[in-house]
């Protein structure tokens, strides 16, 4: 293990260790930490200067209350649901279609298809942004949620795909192969055999999937344009507009909106890593 | 009665003799067709609308190179390329700075794991929100600089209203998630590094920095390979924080191509798609060193293994 273990330096490192770590994280959690208090501190606290100190008053289920009876981030929540849910499946399902198709068949075609979906998953969205929104108008899809979906599921596929592919090919061969032996059918082996095992993938995927979705900012600005379709994100940026100088309230809307990928993390921390870190400990 | 028989057979033959050719392509059907409508087809229209004036309703008016010959003379542009090089060079330093918080926390004392997630935090959280947290913590009234500032008897700057300052001051906020994200990655790729190997160098009497760039480092290189390409996609796609903290300003000067480019062709600035294309496709080709050599990576590795 690197760097040496803390515990052969004697109990007094261990100890001068453990007092170090809290101060350290709350250094690197400080704006976090900041605009927890000042979710629940009164108004009047921020404008006579009490920022950073103790809150003269805790108002945690007022300021809370008072975000979702005076704005409508009731709505954009729901919206941000309504968004994220459908596309971290359409993604997830197209995608261990295409990533099975290309690890188990050996096609010439399949490592350039496999290219292109990597790469598409890399192009920056302004050079999607035009044709994507016309394309959009001219079907009726503009400024509806079921567009806004449709796209980011096609998007989302470029990395699910890259994902999937190098999952199954990870698997041991010989059961595909034993299974053909044994005249299982293709659409069979895919089903029975291949979708049990990927589960492990499919989880990691689906929470990295409903983050990213959750936390995107400009596809909704460019693709929906009132609020019956607004994402939180967006929606937080229309509350900054709309509670001007009420720091208390944007930053409770603000924390509200990071409350459920947070809270995703954390019960699927170990599949979460495990995505993300995708090749970063293969040798 | 018979022939129908024998022609079902036929054709399930068919099939049964060219399943592995065929099956594939039924399996990737759905995905080829949404990620060409999406994704790849898109990328070419936009090339091509990029030759065009074009205000997004009416007909398109074909002005050949004109679009680039305009951005070739156009002040915002060089901003906004300058900012965009400021990201990328600066943006590198979540790359180290992430691998010392990952060498800080690869220990494994008690409640280390809370502690781990908790360092990793700020990625999860959507960058608007990071976004306005720092807006409020940059506040010369009453943000934390303001505070730091008077504490030593200074004039707090406005950093966002600032022109020389505001670019660094956006960087700043987005490198908090993105250490947390090279952080992660080495931690996991710590865990990875040959217990035997680091046993065997400790016995030449390795020790310390030089432990680490001789023994360690190369170890991890796939991490580090991870964490400078996506560190690299993280600054050129910088929009959201720049949207949020300061809509490009004041007067331009924390433009970047991705957000220059919004605001020529959606925005109350005019809705000028095929100047916006260029844009976009100037940024597109940037991007496009970065994927070749990414995939050119990846095709080594494909062929070694």
């Amino acid at each position: 293990m690197f760097p040496k273990p803390i515990e052969t330096r004697g109990s007094g490192a261990v100890l001068r260790y453990q007092l170090i770590l809290p101060i350290a994280l709350i250094i690197w959690l400080l704006p976090l930490i900041a605009i927890f208090l000042t979710s629940i501190r009164p108004g009047s606290d921020i404008n006579a200067g009490n920022v950073f100190g103790w809150p003269s008053d805790f108002l945690l289920l007022e300021n809370y209350k008072a975000v979702f009876t005076e704005s409508k981030a009731w709505l954009y929540l729901k919206n941000s649901f309504r968004i994220t849910i459908p596309t971290v499946i359409i993604s997830v399902a197209l995608s261990c279609l295409a990533g099975y198709a290309l690890s188990v068949y050996r096609f010439r075609a399949a490592l350039p298809l496999f290219f292109i979906f990597v790469a598409g998953n890399f192009v920056p969205f302004q050079i999607l942004m035009v044709p994507v929104r016309d394309f959009s108008v001219q079907t009726g899809l503009y400024d509806t949620i079921t567009g806004l979906v449709l796209f980011h599921a096609a998007f989302q596929t470029g990395f699910c795909t890259l994902f999937m592919r190098n999952f199954i090919k990870a698997l041991p061969h010989e059961l595909i192969e034993s299974a053909r032996i044994e005249g299982v059918g293709e659409f069979k082996i895919f089903f029975y055999l291949v979708l049990p095992l990927v589960r492990p993938a499919i989880a990691a995927l689906s929470v990295l999937i409903f983050t990213f979705i959750w936390n995107d900012f400009f596809w909704a600005t460019v693709l929906i344009q009132g609020d019956h379709g607004l994402p939180i994100t967006a929606g937080v940026r229309s509350l900054n507009g709309q509670f001007v100088s009420q720091w208390h309230l944007v930053s409770a809307a603000s924390l509200l909106a990071a409350v459920p990928p947070v809270l995703m993390f954390f019960i699927m921390q170990k599949h979460f890593i495990a995505g993300l870190t995708l090749g970063a400990s293969k040798g | 009665m018979n022939t129908a028989v024998q022609s079902g057979d036929a054709q399930q033959s068919w099939y049964q003799r060219n399943r592995f050719a065929i099956t594939p392509w039924l399996f990737l059907a759905p995905a080829i067709f949404f990620f060409t409508l999406y994704v790849i087809a898109p990328i070419f229209q936009s090339i091509w609308i990029s030759f065009f004036e074009w205000d997004g309703l009416g007909e398109k008016k074909w002005v050949g190179m004109g679009n680039y010959v305009e951005l070739m003379d156009d002040d915002r542009f060089y901003t906004s390329l300058k900012n965009n090089i400021w990201w990328l060079v600066l943006y590198m330093l979540a790359v180290p700075v992430g691998l010392a918080i990952a060498l800080f926390l690869n220990q494994t004392v008690t409640g280390i794991r809370i502690y781990k997630s908790l360092f990793f935090f700020p990625f999860v959280i959507s960058q608007v929100v990071v976004g306005l947290i720092f807006t409020w913590f940059y506040n010369p009234d009453f943000g934390i600089v303001g505070i730091v500032w008077e504490f030593f008897g200074a004039k707090p700057p406005a950093i966002l209203a600032d022109e020389n300052l505001v670019t660094f001051g956006i960087i700043f906020a987005g490198l908090w998630p993105q250490i947390a994200y090279c952080m992660i990655l080495y931690l996991t790729g710590l865990n990875n590094v040959s217990p035997d190997q680091i046993e065997a160098a400790r016995l030449d009497n390795a020790k310390g920095f030089g432990m680490l760039w001789h023994v360690i480092l190369p170890q991890l290189r796939p991490a580090t390979f991870i964490a400078v390409v996506v560190t690299v996609i993280g600054a050129l796609r910088s929009f959201d924080m720049i949207a949020i903290m300061t809509g490009g300003g004041p007067y331009g000067s924390s433009n970047v191509l991705a957000y220059f480019m919004f605001e020529t062709s959606l925005s109350e600035y005019g809705f000028r798609m095929g100047y916006g294309s260029a844009i976009a496709t100037v940024l597109f080709l940037i991007m496009l060193v970065y994927i070749s050599y990414f995939l050119w990576r990846m095709y080594q590795d494909e062929k070694g293994a």
